[in-house]
């Protein structure tokens, strides 16, 4: 379908929906790079007033990836709930955007996350401003469970990131320690592997399954090595928690990660299996960034925030405990700056949190982008005011094995303190229990006693 | 070791910022500044220009000079495809069968400024070097295949890291040509003092280069035995996420 719109006596031509899409999203460098971008400013807001006009209904007869040769597009398609979508079924791209702002509630927008496929809500997100991502996102709640309760109103988790250059117990363990005296872990205990094998992901399993069961810490674990390597540990006996993978929005995107949709079903399977958890059995973690379809060549010319979105579909096929996007990770050739950064981030979080993902952010940037620690602070306020399940903590925001930098243990101890913010609930009292919850004492508490995570 | 019993003594066992110490909930200003300084260095680093004469003064010998076909520093920071390609109009004359070595930017001019030179005196290297700007890796695909060499041997700056703006890797790819993958290569990286020292870094490189005349390729075919015979060098740097 050829889509065209009249501004000021011009016409502008978008020649199909992926086009139209494409044309209407923020600038960003990704797309520029892809070549999909708008031409020109006036032509974007021509192409955002196309996708205002376009019924939402649109999007559920014409898919911007073939469905016969894309499995996520079959998955978006086939688990679509017509019921579910009656509510905003009459509905313009543009109507939608008033409905998600003034009349939706909490109630309504959980009842309509089967009706919604990732292109519906990648669509409005790109007629927001800001604070129309932070309000529509801060109206969604989603919570999940494995040792403790994640997501609830009025709490905000930290994934403990405690990397290695080199894997060494030691480096890990002192991070670890670091960050639980200033209050992070409750949303996971999570490494990424320098080395992504075997023997290394068992050992680095079994040491942090120590580290919670010697400190009873409500929390739980995550290697973050490839499906495939986690898959051998838990068939060696190793104590996985969470089974994690990076996704993405396209086949070819998958397919370049060595997964498919039946891999990420058989892992769930085997850490069901498991039985680990306590509270709760959402055992996936899953990480995601808008860049990484054109990255493996594999976007079809699609945006790369639809694309993003369309990851979603395939994350909340497996009741996940965690979901963030590494949104300034994947470099300035996909998106260039701290503004570019910040949005980005914005919009990953709420068209996650539409489709009913436990959502967090790597609110992070690398060296090469035009982007600091002053980008950061606002991103991470900013969501912290729309409700984020979870970010990062890293010791003084610097990631010593991965080069890139994200949050810090103090930058969650800023958003909790200055949003009247607490850490989950089962973490909570761990925390008042070790005495941990005012100040970070300058003595190591008698509790956690170091020796016992190999410091000694 | 013994066990740590204050905050502080965590440092000991690591090089990450921890026991930073808290002002209210923020870092104390000494610990800020660190950062930001480190920052500040691996900002420059990124776009810091390579100065040409100081390196051919350096290297004590004529080198042909390059640049990719991106323009400038924003648009090689935009677009990774042009710095994978020479500009239109280089004219690199053939050497047949020849072994290049290309010093290039990379992301870090001052890793090539600093560390290329040493690392070619110390491979003992006569053959042709070359020098290129707003450069990525497989800008060594195309140099190398004007050149008709039998192989290319890339000296580029690598993404500076906070603890570190100044590293070098080092690329070798038999029988360049456009298209190869990084699969097609073999990869030494973190050259630096402090990091991989130069001296292991050209034990390394000759071991490899060794091995791959005697079997005529480069990459993933090419497993590299060198770290077992050096065996103070620590494992590569994985990832962990997406492949770039």
């Amino acid at each position: 379908m050829v889509f065209r719109h009249t501004l000021r006596g011009t016409i502008h031509r978008f020649d199909d929906l992926k086009s139209l899409l494409a044309a209407a999203s923020p600038l960003r460098s990704g797309d520029q790079l892809a070549g999909i971008a708008a031409e020109s400013a006036t032509a974007r807001v021509a192409a955002q007033m196309a996708l205002a006009d376009l019924p939402l209904a649109t999007f559920l007869s014409e898919a911007v990836i073939p469905y016969e040769t894309d499995d996520v597009t079959r998955l978006i398609l086939d688990t679509h709930e017509r019921a579910a979508f009656s509510p905003v079924a009459h509905l313009t791209v543009g109507g939608f955007r008033d409905w998600l702002l003034g009349e939706a509630d909490p109630v309504s927008l959980v009842a309509l996350r089967p009706g919604l496929t990732p292109e519906m809500v990648a669509a409005v997100s790109k007629l927001m401003r800001l604070q129309d991502l932070i309000a529509v996102a801060a109206k969604c709640r989603v919570t999940s469970a494995f040792r403790n309760t994640l997501g609830l109103p009025g709490r905000l988790s930290v994934r403990l990131q405690p990397n290695s250059p080199t894997d060494a117990p030691a480096e890990i363990a002192a991070a670890t320690l670091d960050g639980l005296l200033l209050g992070a872990g409750d949303a996971v205990i999570g490494i990424n592997p320098a080395t992504d094998n075997p023997d290394t992901t068992h050992r680095l399993l079994d040491m942090l399954a120590q580290v919670i069961e010697r400190y009873d810490i409500p929390t739980q674990s995550c290697v973050l090595a490839h499906v495939t390597t986690t898959l051998r540990c838990i068939a060696a006996g190793a104590p996985v928690d969470l089974v994690f993978q990076s996704i993405g929005g396209t086949q070819g995107t998958n397919e370049s990660f060595g997964i498919s949709l039946a891999l990420l079903a058989e892992a769930r399977e085997a850490a069901l299996a498991l039985g680990r958890g306590t509270v709760g059995t959402n055992v996936m973690y899953f990480e995601t960034g808008q860049g990484s379809a054109l990255s493996a060549a594999a976007h079809h010319g699609v945006d790369q925030q639809t694309i993003e979105a369309r990851a979603y579909a395939v994350a909340r096929q497996f009741d996940p405990l965690l979901v963030n996007s590494v949104v300034g990770f994947i470099g300035p050739e996909y998106l260039y700056d701290g503004k570019q950064i910040i949005r980005a981030g914005l919009e990953d979080h709420m068209c996650a949190k539409l489709l009913g993902l436990p959502m967090g952010v790597d609110v992070c940037y690398t060296n090469h982008a035009e982007a600091d620690q002053d980008d950061m602070d606002g991103l991470l306020t900013l969501l912290g005011v729309a409700g984020v399940n979870f970010v990062m903590g890293v010791p003084g925001a610097d990631d010593v094995m991965l080069s890139y930098q994200s949050t810090s243990f103090h930058d969650s101890l800023y958003l909790r303190a200055a949003l009247g913010l607490r850490p989950a609930p089962e973490f909570c009292a761990w925390l008042d229990r070790m005495g941990l919850a005012d100040a970070t004492p300058s003595v190591l508490p008698a509790g956690l006693t170091p020796a016992l995570i190999g410091l000694a | 070791m013994t066990a740590p019993a204050q905050w502080r003594d965590l440092r000991r066992h690591t090089t990450a910022r921890v026991a930073l110490g808290r002002a209210g909930n923020a870092v104390p200003t000494e610990a800020h500044l660190a950062f930001q300084a480190d920052h500040a260095a691996a900002r420059d680093a990124v776009h810091t220009p390579l100065v040409i004469a100081d390196l051919l003064a350096t290297l004590g010998r004529t080198a042909q000079v390059v640049q990719s076909a991106a323009p400038d520093r924003v648009t090689f920071l935009r677009r990774p495809d042009l710095g994978r390609r020479l500009a239109p109009d280089t004219m690199i004359p053939p050497m047949p069968g020849c072994l290049a070595i290309v010093i290039a930017d990379g992301l870090s001019a001052i890793a090539a400024q600093c560390h290329a030179c040493d690392l070619i005196a110390a491979l003992g290297h006569s053959g042709p070097v070359l020098i290129a700007t707003q450069a990525r890796v497989a800008l060594g695909d195309d140099i190398g295949a004007r050149l008709q060499a039998r192989a290319v041997l890339m000296l580029i700056g690598e993404r500076p890291g906070l603890s570190s703006a100044d590293s070098l890797g080092a690329y070798l790819t038999w029988l360049p040509r456009i298209g190869r993958t990084d699969a097609e290569r073999n990869c030494v990286s973190n050259i630096r003092p402090g990091g991989l020292e130069i001296a292991e870094a050209a034990f390394r490189l000759r071991w490899l280069m060794e091995r791959m005349e005697r079997v005529g390729l480069t990459g993933v075919g090419l497993k590299d035995e060198s770290k077992t015979l050096y065996p103070a060098f620590d494992p590569q740097h994985g990832d962990g996420r997406f492949v770039r």
